[in-house]
Order: C-alpha cells, then sequence, then structure tokens
C-alpha cells in the first residue's frame, strides 16, 4: 500500500478527549496553514457534555479552497484512548496514525495499510513540566510541533501566531514556544521523511478572514443599530449573545458618561426573551434573540401575536439536530416549516439562509432593515455548521453611505400637519402601515397592538370583511418582501443543462465542489441558492427551466422542497430530493455520488428506451 | 351601554390640573365589562390618580395581559399607546419596552389569572430584576372572561358560583413580590377609592418595582357567600396596617397625625408618603416582618392592606444594565454602527 503523498490536498483529524486544552492547540495548527496562504476548511465535532467526552476537529487542508467537508481522513491525530478504535478505522487506506507512543500500542500494528507517526507526548511532557494541568495542555502544543515539521509548516509562522495569541499574556509566550519545539526536534530527529502530505505556500488565501459564525452574526448585529438583546441559553446560539456583548463593550459605550447605548438581558426562558425583544421593537428599538430549534418552538405564540398584530423582531434560529432535544451538538437544517409558518391560524414568515459567516453578517444586519421595513419577525436560519466553526470567509463590507432603513414610522410632525394615520391602513399600496411610537404625541396617533381581530385604525372587530380584509393585505405584504430579501445566485453550467439543482445555507461549500467533480465526470447542472423565503419569482422560473430539479438538504423531511411545492404551487415530482442528515455536516462526496448515481441511472434509462 | 359613545364637550366648570387637562383628558373608552365590576373602579382610582399627579397620558405606556382586568387599559389614558400581550406574558413585554425607552411610565395591568399561574414565573422575575413598573394585580380569585375557574389566589375551601370548593393552596402575590426584591408592595380594594388613590400615586412615582394587588370583585362568577373575594367578605375582613397620604414633591408637608404614629418617608423624586399607623407594630420596611404579618393575617383569614413594603431607594433594571441616561430608542446611527472603518479593523483581526 503507497502511503498518500499529497500537497495543499489533505484532511487531518484530530481525536481529543473534550475539556483538555486540545481545541486552543488545534485552532492554532488550521491558523498556521492559514498564514501560508493556504485555503482550510476546519469543524468541531463536540459533545453535549462540559468535559471528559470525546471531541475531533477536522482540518481540511485544500489549496483549490473548498470549504465544505469532503469526506475521509488523511492523517489521525488520535489522543483519545476512548475512541481509539474509531478513530484508526477511519483514516483512509494509505493515511497516517500520530499519536502518543509513551505507551505501547494495543496491538502489534493497528492497520497494515497506515503509516505510524509515533512520538513520546507524555514522556517528553513530564520531563519538560512538574505541574500536572502544564503536562496535560502542553501535550497538544507538542504534538502541532512535530505536525508542524512533518507536513513542512514554516516554524516562523506558528511562532508568530503564538505571540500573537498570547499578546498581553506574555509569560505564556514561552512556555507554548518551548512545547511547541519539543514536538517539533523530535520529529525532525525521529521522523524525517515519513510523511508524504506537504504543505506548500501560497497565495490563494488572499485578504480572506477566518472566523465563526456566531461571531459574524454578533458583528452584524452590532452594525446593524440593535439596542437590545434579550436571550435565553441554548447550544449552539449562546455565543451570539456572548458575542454581541463583548462586541458592544468595544463599540457601544459612551466615551463620555461610560454608559452603555445597549442592553442585555438573560432572561427565564425563550418566551420571556421573545416577549422582551417585541416589547423593544414595539417601543423603537432595534432588538434580537438567539435560540435554537427548542427555543422556537416555545416562542410560536409570539410569533403569531407579532405577525398579526406587526411587531418587527429579528431571531436566529441556529439550527441543530432535531426532534425534541434531538442532538444538541450537531448540524441539521430543519427547522424551516416550524419557522416558515410558526404559530397557529394562517401564518407565514420571512427566513434569511446565510452561508458562512460572511452571510451571517451580511444577512444579520439587513434583517433589522427588513423588520422595521415589513414591520414583521424575520428568521435568520444559520446552523451549527456556520456558528460553531471558523470558515475562511470574504471580508465584512460596510458601505461608507449606507443607512438603517428604520422603517415607516410616523413622527409628531406628520400627525401635527394632518397626515393620515391608522396603525392597519394601507397607504402606500405595498401593503405596509405606518406606526407611531409610544410617547409621540400628546393627542393623536395612539393605538392598541393586539393580537386580536383589529380593523385598520387597530380597533378590535368581529367583522369578517374587515378580518379578512386584514389579512389578505398581510399575504400582500409577504409578497412585498420578495422582492426586498436576499435574491437567489444562480450559477449556469458551461452549457445550458436539462437538471437543476437546488440548494441553501451551509451546504454550499460541499455543493460548490461537488458541482465542480460533476463537471469533470461529464455531468452538467446549473445550479441556484437560495437565500431567503418567500422565494422570488425566478426560482420558479428556474425549476420550470429544467427536466427536474435536485433539491439537496441536510433535513429528513425535504422542507424547502415541501415549501416549494406550498408556496409556489409545483408539482413534487419535478424534484430529486437529495438527503443528508445524520448530524454531520454534508460532504462533498456525498452530493456527488449521489446525484452522479441518478444521472446515471437516468441515462442508462434513455439509452434502454 | 356601550354602543353609546362618550360625548366629546364636558362641563366648562370642570377642574384642571396644572397641564391644563380635565379628568375627561385621563379617560379612554366606556368598559365593556360587567354592571359593577371591582375593575371600572380601578380603572377610576388610575384615572384620578394620574389626573392629581398632572402626568402627560402619552408618556404612559399601558401593557396587559389577556383577561377581564387586561382590558382595562382601553378604558382609561385613550392617548397613551397600549399593549394587550399574550395570557400570563406582559412583563417580559414591559420589560423589552422599558429598556427601549426609559424615560416612559410603565403601567402593566394585569389580573390573577394572568399573573398567578401561566404568568407566575414573568411576574417573579420581572420583580427580580427590579423593572421600573407599575404592576397592578387586578385580584377576584376567578378567571372572569372564561366564565368563573378559580385562579390560583383563591382561598382554600372557598366556594366557586357552581357550588365547587376550592381543595388547592392560595398564591399570595403580595408575599412573593416582597420575597423576590419588589421594592414597593401595596394591597388595596377596589371598594375602597380613599386608600387605593394615594397608592397609586406612590406606585407612580416610585422608580423601581412597584406591585399593587387589589382585591377586585368580579360580580357575575366570584361575589356571592363562600367567596373570599366578595365585597362583604373583604368589607369584613379588611385590616389596613396603614393609610397612605402622598405629597407632591413640591407640596409642603404638614404633620397633623399623632406624633410617633406617622412616618414620613422621602421617595428619590422628592414627592413625600405619610404613613399613618393603624397598627402601631407594623413596620414597612422591614421585608421579613412584613411577611410574617401577612403569613399570620392569611391564616386569620384577614386581608392585610395598605402599603405593606417599601424601599425608598430603590435599584432598577436600567441602573444594574448601566444604560445611558437618553432612551435608547432615540440612538441614531452615529451612535449604533461603529462604521466602515472599525469594520476595516475587525477584518484585519480575523486574518
Amino acid at each position: 500500500m503507497q502511503p498518500i503523498s499529497a500537497t495543499n490536498d489533505f484532511v487531518v483529524k484530530f481525536a481529543n478527549v473534550n475539556g483538555s486544552g486540545s481545541a486552543s492547540a488545534n485552532e492554532l495548527f488550521a491558523r498556521a496553514v492559514l498564514r501560508m496562504g493556504v485555503p482550510v476548511a476546519s469543524r468541531n465535532i463536540f459533545p453535549s457534555n462540559i468535559q471528559g467526552l470525546p471531541t475531533w476537529y477536522e482540518v481540511r487542508v485544500s489549496g483549490e479552497g473548498w470549504l465544505g467537508r469532503r469526506g475521509g481522513v488523511d492523517l489521525m491525530v488520535a489522543m483519545n484512548p476512548q475512541t481509539w478504535d474509531k478513530d484508526v478505522a477511519s483514516i483512509d487506506p494509505g493515511g497516517y496514525l500520530l499519536y502518543d507512543s509513551t505507551k505501547p500500542l494495543p496491538a502489534a500494528k493497528p492497520r497494515k495499510d497506515v503509516t505510524l507517526l509515533p512520538v513520546p507526548l507524555t514522556e517528553m511532557c513530564n520531563r519538560a513540566y512538574s505541574d500536572p494541568r502544564k503536562r496535560q495542555l502542553f501535550k497538544n502544543v507538542t504534538y502541532i510541533g512535530a505536525l508542524a515539521f512533518l507536513l513542512g509548516i514554516e516554524a516562523s509562522a506558528v511562532q508568530w501566531l503564538i505571540a500573537e495569541k498570547f499578546e498581553g499574556k506574555e509569560t505564556l509566550i514561552a512556555p507554548n514556544l518551548q512545547a511547541f519545539n519539543l514536538g517539533y526536534d523530535y520529529a525532525r530527529e525521529h521522523l524525517k521523511n515519513s510523511c508524504l502530505l506537504k504543505l506548500a505556500r501560497t497565495d490563494k488565501v488572499g485578504n480572506r478572514i477566518f472566523i465563526g459564525g456566531n461571531e459574524a452574526a454578533a458583528l452584524g448585529c452590532v452594525w446593524g443599530g440593535a439596542a437590545v438583546c434579550a436571550w435565553y441559553p441554548i447550544t449552539p446560539s449562546t455565543s451570539v449573545a456572548e458575542y454581541f456583548t463583548k462586541h458592544c463593550e468595544r463599540y457601544r459605550v459612551d466615551p463620555v458618561s461610560k454608559k452603555n447605548r445597549y442592553a442585555v438581558v438573560q432572561a427565564e426562558d425563550e418566551i420571556a426573551a421573545i416577549g422582551m425583544v417585541l416589547g423593544a421593537n414595539w417601543n423603537g428599538a432595534r432588538a434580537f434573540t438567539a435560540t435554537s430549534g427548542p427555543g422556537i418552538s416555545l416562542m410560536q405564540e409570539f410569533f403569531g401575536f407579532a405577525y398579526y398584530a406587526e411587531v418587527p423582531a429579528v431571531v436566529f434560529d441556529i439550527q441543530r439536530g432535531g426532534p425534541s432535544t434531538g442532538m444538541p451538538t450537531r448540524t441539521q437544517q430543519s427547522d424551516l416549516l416550524l419557522a416558515a409558518y410558526a404559530g397557529h391560524g394562517d401564518t407565514k414568515h420571512v427566513m434569511l439562509f446565510p452561508e458562512d459567516p460572511r452571510e451571517a453578517f451580511e444577512f444579520a444586519a439587513a434583517a433589522f432593515d427588513l423588520a422595521e421595513r415589513l414591520q414583521t419577525p424575520i428568521f435568520v436560519m444559520s446552523d451549527l455548521d456556520i456558528a460553531m466553526n471558523d470558515w475562511l470567509c470574504k471580508p465584512f463590507v460596510w458601505e461608507k453611505d449606507r443607512k438603517l432603513d428604520r422603517g415607516k414610522v410616523m413622527t409628531a410632525e406628520d400627525l401635527e400637519a394632518g397626515k393620515t394615520f391608522g396603525r392597519y391602513l394601507d397607504v402606500d399600496g405595498d401593503a405596509i402601515p405606518y406606526r407611531t411610537l409610544p410617547g409621540t404625541h400628546p393627542r393623536l396617533g395612539a393605538y392598541f397592538t393586539r393580537g386580536s381581530s383589529h380593523d385598520s385604525q387597530a380597533r378590535y372587530t368581529e367583522e369578517g370583511n374587515l378580518y379578512v380584509a386584514g389579512m389578505q393585505r398581510l399575504l400582500k405584504k409577504f409578497e412585498t418582501a420578495k422582492s426586498l430579501v436576499p435574491q437567489p445566485i444562480e450559477r449556469s453550467a458551461k452549457e445550458k443543462a436539462k437538471h437543476g439543482v437546488i440548494y441553501y445555507g451551509s451546504t454550499s461549500g460541499a455543493m460548490n465542489e461537488a458541482l465542480d467533480a460533476l463537471e469533470r465526470q461529464g455531468f452538467r447542472l446549473d445550479a441556484l441558492r437560495v437565500r431567503a423565503f418567500p422565494f422570488p419569482e425566478n426560482v420558479v422560473d428556474f425549476i420550470n427551466a429544467h427536466e427536474s430539479v435536485f433539491l439537496v438538504e441536510q433535513n429528513r423531511d425535504a422542507q424547502l422542497q415541501k415549501l416549494l411545492v406550498n408556496e409556489c404551487a409545483i408539482d413534487p415530482a419535478r424534484f430529486i430530493s437529495i438527503l443528508h442528515y445524520d448530524g454531520t455536516p454534508i460532504t462533498a462526496r456525498f452530493i456527488t455520488g449521489a446525484i452522479a448515481d441518478r444521472l446515471k441511472l437516468a441515462k442508462a434509462k434513455e439509452a434502454a428506451e | 351601554m356601550t354602543y353609546i359613545t362618550k360625548p366629546k364637550l364636558h362641563h366648562p366648570g370642570l377642574a384642571t390640573n396644572k397641564l391644563g387637562f380635565t379628568h375627561r383628558d385621563y379617560e379612554g373608552r366606556i368598559s365593556t365589562l360587567c354592571a359593577g365590576c371591582g375593575h371600572d373602579s380601578i380603572s377610576a382610582a388610575v384615572i384620578q390618580a394620574c389626573f392629581e399627579l398632572d402626568i402627560e397620558p402619552h408618556r404612559v405606556a399601558k401593557l396587559s395581559g389577556i383577561g377581564c382586568s387586561s382590558k382595562t387599559p382601553d378604558y382609561f389614558l385613550g392617548q397613551s399607546h397600549g399593549f394587550n400581550a399574550v395570557h400570563g406574558r406582559m412583563p417580559s413585554v414591559l420589560t423589552g419596552a422599558n429598556l427601549a425607552n426609559r424615560e416612559l411610565i410603565y403601567l402593566g395591568v394585569s389580573g390573577d389569572g394572568d399573573s398567578a399561574s401561566i404568568g407566575l414565573g414573568q411576574f417573579a422575575h420581572c420583580l427580580r430584576r427590579g423593572v421600573n413598573m407599575v404592576y397592578v394585580c387586578e385580584n377576584n380569585g376567578v378567571y372572569g372572561l372564561t366564565k368563573g375557574q378559580f385562579s390560583a389566589t383563591a382561598d382554600k375551601g372557598s366556594k366557586a358560583k357552581s357550588g365547587a370548593i376550592n381543595a388547592d393552596s392560595p398564591i399570595d402575590l403580595v408575599s412573593l413580590a416582597i420575597m423576590l426584591g419588589a421594592t414597593f408592595v401595596a394591597r388595596g380594594f377596589s371598594g375602597d377609592r380613599k386608600q387605593l388613590v394615594p397608592l397609586i400615586k406612590a406606585a407612580i412615582s416610585h422608580q423601581g418595582s412597584a406591585v399593587l394587588d387589589i382585591i377586585s370583585p368580579c360580580v357575575t362568577f366570584n361575589n356571592h357567600a363562600g367567596s373570599t373575594k366578595s365585597f362583604d367578605f373583604v368589607r369584613a375582613h379588611n385590616e389596613a396596617v396603614n393609610r397612605l397620604d402622598y405629597v407632591p414633591a413640591e407640596k409642603e408637608i404638614t404633620v397633623d397625625y399623632k406624633e410617633g404614629s406617622t412616618e414620613i418617608v422621602r421617595q428619590h423624586d422628592g414627592s413625600v408618603l405619610k404613613l399613618a399607623k393603624l397598627r402601631s407594630d407594623y413596620d414597612p420596611s422591614s421585608r421579613v416582618a412584613a411577611l410574617a404579618h401577612l403569613q399570620g393575617r392569611q391564616e386569620a383569614g384577614e386581608i392585610a392592606t395598605g402599603l405593606l413594603f417599601l424601599d425608598p431607594e430603590p435599584e432598577d433594571l436600567h441602573g444594574h444594565l448601566n444604560t445611558i441616561d437618553a432612551p435608547l430608542n432615540r440612538l441614531g446611527q452615529d451612535e449604533l454602527c461603529p462604521g466602515t472603518d472599525a469594520l476595516e479593523a475587525v477584518n484585519a483581526e480575523y486574518r
């Protein structure tokens, strides 16, 4: 068996015990590769626990710039005895196994087709350090040192990173460098020429940034003018609120009074959180909450209220494995139907589907404009894959002349001037009325916001025709939303293709790579990335322009497909579902295989006829 | 007779307050509650209190939940914005609204049905946080709007209109409020406006969480023999611990009570509360003593009313969050959005 030989194209997977300090060291590795200008796609696979359970960190090195999961492992760093067998079995034939050789291996040779890279980590660290915590922590940095030599990472790049990382805590720099050098020197002495996976400097990273989705969303909230965040802790959305607080402490403290231009409240539950968000938005302050599936379920009553009473809100659903408690630390795209129709009665909500942290930032900021313009809740449908991993993405942009859109708010001057006001009156034909903020005018503009049926003047009514008129206007408002939300992005094949593929959200990384692979196999597909609901007209046009359309989703019940069938009256037979929902991020290999199989079958059928 | 609209004209001799407003300017729509409902008396007391305090009606935000009591904001302060939330969830909405604009006066109107069951959590947590508000609970021991089921404040052994006996232990919102950190806790009775109006005025001027539990008999479903929240029962078992006179900041204080039996408490906004003790041993500055007294009276089947607890130097949520003095909803783009250059600096940190 020939050992795998590759430059800038391999997958390194770290198997650790969580709470052991490995995350920090592993991230150092990913960033070192990036500093060499080589793109990486890194992913955490962590358990629903605080300490002591298995956790994996997968770094895909891709000189071509593919950001989705590839599938498979070329080099395994196996640091967790509990998962040893599984980890060793998961290495691709011809791959490599780096492990702590202080203790002898259980079996003589775990696999014949895998190259062993033994490094006596425990022994080295026990010699170098006396503190038990240091001995444990620095083992991780030591194996990073060994890896650096084996793969050809410039030592200076890592040393530079360590210095940056511990800026302000200089006493930590020296021991980290020491641990790194321990591993680096050992590998240079004992493992020269053992590994044919190599890194070579390129310029592919460019000016891109490496950041996580939740932090990006939080930054989008700051730039988007959010003044209030009410939230309840749940995996994987908690860090949205934490990053928001962190960045507000930087950007939202009045320089003179030293007081805060923001408020963050950890509510007693998700229902209280969304209640606070609605109260704040009703009273003219941009407010948001971040939660996951279980929280969206709880908040439904208020979503229906906000839909009907037309109160703005921004809600981040960082989707995770469902249903119920599901898999709290695994990814999925399974809350679409829930969010689209949240609340009893006839409701419809706007959803945005960011593909990566860059869009998480953009869509977060846009969500506040949309919420106030449309006077309705806006759901930003992120997922754990985007939220809790660092992604290489284009830098964030804020145009110099960009203005926040505060929507239709009638001022005291407008009211004094005699402008007609009715809270639910369609004055402009776009089905969006004006609202007034509490405390605006002594005599004019006051009204009740309620979930009960109302006429255009916000008066309670049980008259059927008035109720219907209001409900129809809400439908029309939803139509208006079609032109305001992020539009789909189309990518045509080199020649017009018979088949199309639709996808959304974090699937895009793997999808881009799959399209390339399929093209090379002779399968041409036009692709459309849906970025919001309601679906603009060109989504329907795209579907009608193709014989059949593949729909790639990370849920069991083909939820986007169902929305398309529901909302656009499309025959479900036009779709071929490609579904992946085991909680791991979808891979290019999976998509390529699934689509190619179907297309081969179709070709064979055609040939037979 | 709610199909008759209120006349727009009023008697020229009607008294005006400092703002030149009459009593009528603090009214809302005609009530659709049952004739004789206790809640209508409370609405009248709110109107009187706001009139006497020279409050600008549009600077009040009225929030409520679902229930008969939650309908009442329609019947007072017609120039104020109102928010009828969903059942039991008024406190969270009020908290958010308050965060957005700390300058308005927040009246949260609820009932025992809305606050003591589904709303118990939100009741507790808005008080824990010290939200600056007046929490009015119009307490009649039943779910009026859904026709007479026991609420969680119904006393054990009390009888429903249907004849059923309540076997569950009651929740006392006043004791809970004291335990949870509310800084102004009082109980009143819709049938005693003289006691109630000063309590409302004091609560509105209190700069912290003020809770007013107001027994408000439901004439349709809980005003019969066997009820412990009927007019008759409350009148017979009402034990006021003190009588409150509210003196606005500008007025001079005259002491005309017996020495030692009147307490003068100055609130943070300068207003003064003159507490005439009706029980010489009652100390409204001690949570522990207040709780003991309340438990004792409850066991004896008596209803303690009056200003039960007061912390004249309350903290509030805005203080805890160290928010700017100006309302958050007035912040402009320059103060909210860090801008293009700052974002470029962020990008640089993540390369």
